[in-house]
């Protein structure tokens, strides 16, 4: 469990980027940190595996404040897949690559092997065991990535944006797997402004914008909400753009899936006959 | 590290940030030449007070003040240097009655010696570092080309500086995400802290190659290549100020000369001890 | 008018065992604002990159067919010729700026085609007001957003005042504000001023509605051409794994229980204006 205690935190430039935020993030949850370029998302997840420290306040992971924790013994517990998988890559095989946290971790050479093999064949790419990363497509490498996280099977698992450049196959397989670890009791925190992405998978949602928490709720919740959606200056989902504007037919407003929506509009002609 | 903060360019508008880069480096040559000239105490520091103007016209204080603070270190093993070694192996340029130091002027003599050689070393950051605090990058990129340096070079300077600031804050992710995989940093002797580099230099070079390779299509895109003259959007010109400099350095150089030639400069000992 | 005629081309990277495109033949008009689409791998990067000769000039390799664009054969012309007809924009905007200020890296292309400083300085002036980032003409580009730098590489390219632009993937890095603020200003070059714009996208459901043509690459080849209309309601792109909006999946499921909308809609206001219509009318 993540709890945030009124979380303030300033860059060493004095650029204030959260300024007070209280949250609390429960075991097997989903959740998606959406807002604006700067709203201070990424910002509020760096606090969650230590690689920021609150300048006020406090963050605590299972009980324990990250103030004193180094960042390692923390990822421990809380994976960190970041955006670009080549700001990690750097072995000379997909397998070392995996493995490399295991060592850091002082995990024993059976656990290693074992982890690795589960590793490989949870993410599809047990055929680039011994291929060198660099020579894998983008698509291949951001499993690769992936796979050396989830290969100590952490509690938590944050992702930075994990929709940006992928198809729609792609994204749908995220989907998926996504709700698999999420199946195994895993936490997981995505940030991400892809609104369309968070209409299908219907998670509990934190909207932010500079600096604070404007709202959290469900996604049908707070995607449907026009004033704080502006606020956030993100785009609501097409299905609710498309019932906001039909709004005074009498529709309801806080649809965001697509057979939902079918539904009301079946049910309302079949009204109507 | 605290001596290249010293040099870092910063965007301030002032009557020396505005003078032709040309111009203001060959007034740095010049005070470099005349500390070259110049071995006695008494005349390199009045050489040292020389920048102090400029730094005060251009409003880069603070920045020039570290960049001093950052040279201490070295400014200290210099003066160390000579006055060890010009102890145990005095030579004619400093007065010594039986080939060895003993008396106390001829220590202060040595430690005058020291400490002029020091402030040559000082009085040279001090110039650089003025140059470079009011010299932006792509002025100097400029300066370089209409200098008649081929263009390729300009741009590789201008481009590489461009991307400082890039590369900086992706060697930080970098590090982040490599530290949130257990990979610590600070912790091991001095050969694991080396390996443990590894993992942050290789993405870092890789992709720094992929960069490059981004920005070369880039390049070709733009027409790299369409013509052998290049023109410019911007033209540097010789204004009024920098006449002025030119010729406050020209006077520089030929009062210096005629010192140098004709007047003896006491040195600091000779006068105290006299 | 055909400004890009591409027959039977096929393409094999230097090293590689198979071509990355194969047999592509399209045809893109003036004036058109294509969408190029499919899933990753497809190849439409590198047919990008044939239109303004990166392939096979820069990359070497083996390039088969026959390409025209602007009425040159790209085998025959050199990169910087071709670049004076058409512009390519890059997915990642960091790595298209190289100057210090935003204003020098506009001009890169006018200096390097050995323009006359005033004529370049009103070029200049000119696409930094298309791109609607003139207040940003002395910023270094670090200082800069994602989408303010895209905006700097659209002017860096509209300067030199191609005929034709190609923008790769121009909005993955940025948010969906950002993005509409670019498509926008796409349009505009197309609307206004007659640029014929090929647009590759995965997100439609914010890049449909100003283009009149979508070409679907599926495994280096074109699977199918059409309206978006038309693209967005075939089964054959579905099934190839094409985004389709769900302003339009709703208009198909609505379909499938027997309640026809007027059209295929493509954007959301289609969507609400023809439901309200048919809620109305009973």
């Amino acid at each position: 469990m993540i709890e945030v205690k009124d979380l303030h935190f300033s860059y060493p430039t004095g650029l204030e980027a959260l300024k007070g935020i209280n949250l609390t993030v429960e075991d097997g949850e989903f959740l998606a940190v959406m807002g604006q370029n700067g709203a201070g998302k990424t910002t509020l997840v760096k606090h969650f595996n230590g690689l920021l420290k609150p300048t006020t306040g406090e963050v605590l992971v299972n009980g324990t404040s990250t103030k004193d924790i180094s960042v390692a013994k923390l990822a421990r517990n809380v994976g960190f897949v970041f955006q670009n998988p080549d700001h990690q890559l750097f072995s000379e095989s997909v397998e070392d690559e995996i493995a490399f946290a295991l060592k850091n971790f002082g995990f024993e050479e059976e656990t290693i092997k074992k982890q690795v093999d589960w590793a490989l064949n949870l993410l599809d790419i047990e055929q680039y065991r011994k291929t060198s990363p660099f020579m894998l497509s983008g698509g291949e490498r951001k499993r690769v990535a992936l796979a050396s996280i989830l290969a100590w099977d952490p509690q938590v698992i944050v992702m930075d944006e994990p929709t940006i450049g992928q198809d729609h196959q792609q994204k749908e397989k995220l989907q998926q797997f996504i709700m698999q670890l999420n199946a195994q009791k895993k936490t997981v925190v995505i940030v991400t402004h892809d609104v369309e992405f968070v209409a299908e998978c219907n998670p509990r949602v934190i909207l932010m914008s500079e600096g604070n928490i404007l709202v959290e709720g469900k996604a049908e919740d707070v995607l449907t909400n026009p004033k704080l959606v502006a606020q956030a200056s993100i785009v609501p989902p097409q299905i609710t753009q498309i019932f906001l504007e039909l709004a005074d037919l009498g529709l309801p407003t806080d649809v965001i899936d697509v057979h939902e929506a079918t539904k009301i509009l079946l049910e309302r002609l079949r009204r109507r006959k | 590290m605290s001596v290249f903060e010293g040099f870092k360019f910063r965007k301030v508008s002032s009557v020396i940030h505005n003078l032709d880069p040309r111009v203001k480096f060959f007034f740095v040559c010049i005070l470099f030449v005349m500390a070259i000239m110049f071995t006695q105490l008494l005349a390199l520091a009045v050489l040292f007070f020389i920048p102090l103007p400029f730094v005060f016209l251009a409003r880069v204080n603070r920045q020039w003040l570290r960049s001093l603070r950052g040279a201490v270190l070295l400014a200290v093993f210099i003066f160390a240097t000579n006055f060890i070694f010009g102890y145990f192996y005095p030579s004619s340029s400093i007065p010594n009655v039986d080939g060895a130091i003993d008396t106390p002027m001829e220590y202060f003599a040595l430690f005058e010696r020291a400490a002029a050689m020091t402030l040559r070393f000082v009085v040279l950051i001090a110039s650089f570092s003025v140059f470079f605090l009011t010299t932006s990058p792509d002025h100097l990129g400029l300066a370089l080309q209409q200098s008649h340096v081929p263009y390729e070079f300009c741009f590789a300077f201008t481009t590489a500086v461009r991307f400082v600031p890039v590369l900086a804050d992706e060697a930080q992710t970098i590090m982040d995400a490599q530290k949130a995989r257990g990979l610590e940093l600070e912790s091991g002797n001095f050969i694991k802290r080396i390996r443990n580099y590894i993992p942050i230099l290789i993405p870092l070079i890789v992709n720094a190659i992929r960069r490059s390779l981004e920005l070369a299509e880039a390049m070709e895109s733009r027409a790299w290549g369409a013509s052998d003259k290049r023109t410019n959007l911007y033209k540097l010109s010789l204004k009024r100020a920098d006449i002025l400099l030119v010729i406050i350095t020209v006077l520089m150089l030929i009062l210096a000369l005629y010192i140098w030639l004709y007047i003896p400069i006491p040195s600091l000992t000779s006068l105290l001890f006299a | 008018m055909a400004v890009i005629e591409t027959k039977n081309l096929t393409y094999t990277y230097p090293g590689a065992t198979t071509p990355s495109i194969q047999d592509v033949s399209v045809t893109i008009n003036k004036g058109d604002f294509v969408i190029l689409t499919g899933p990753s791998g497809c190849g439409k990067t590198t047919l990008c990159r044939t239109f303004n000769g990166l392939v096979p000039h820069f990359y070497n390799g083996t390039l088969e067919g026959e390409i025209t664009v602007a009425g040159l054969k790209v085998a025959d012309h050199k990169i910087h010729e071709l670049a004076r007809h058409v512009g390519l924009v890059f997915q990642n905007p960091e790595n298209q700026l190289f100057a210090l200020s935003v204003e020098k890296d506009v001009a890169f292309g006018l200096e390097n085609s050995a323009m006359p400083r005033d004529e370049m300085r009103k070029r200049v002036d000119w696409a930094l007001q298309m791109a609607g980032i003139s207040e940003l003409s002395e910023r270094p580009p670090h200082e800069l957003s994602g989408g303010q730098q895209q905006r700097v590489a659209i002017a860096s390219v509209l300067s030199m005042q191609p005929d034709i632009m190609v923008l790769d993937e121009p909005t993955s890095f940025l948010d969906p504000v950002g993005a509409e603020k670019i498509f926008e200003v796409i349009d505009d070059l197309n609307k206004k001023l007659g640029i014929t714009i090929i647009l590759v996208e995965h997100r439609l459901d914010l890049a449909a509605k100003y283009a009149n043509k979508v070409i679907v690459m599926n495994e280096g080849t074109v699977a199918l051409t059409g309206t978006p209309r038309e693209i967005f309601t075939s089964e054959e792109a579905r099934l190839i794994g094409v985004g389709i909006p769900k302003a339009t999946k709703l208009y198909q499921h609505l379909k499938r229980q027997g309640v026809n909308l007027k059209a295929v809609p493509v954007t959301t206001e289609e969507t609400a204006n023809m439901l309200r219509e048919l809620l109305k009318r009973d």
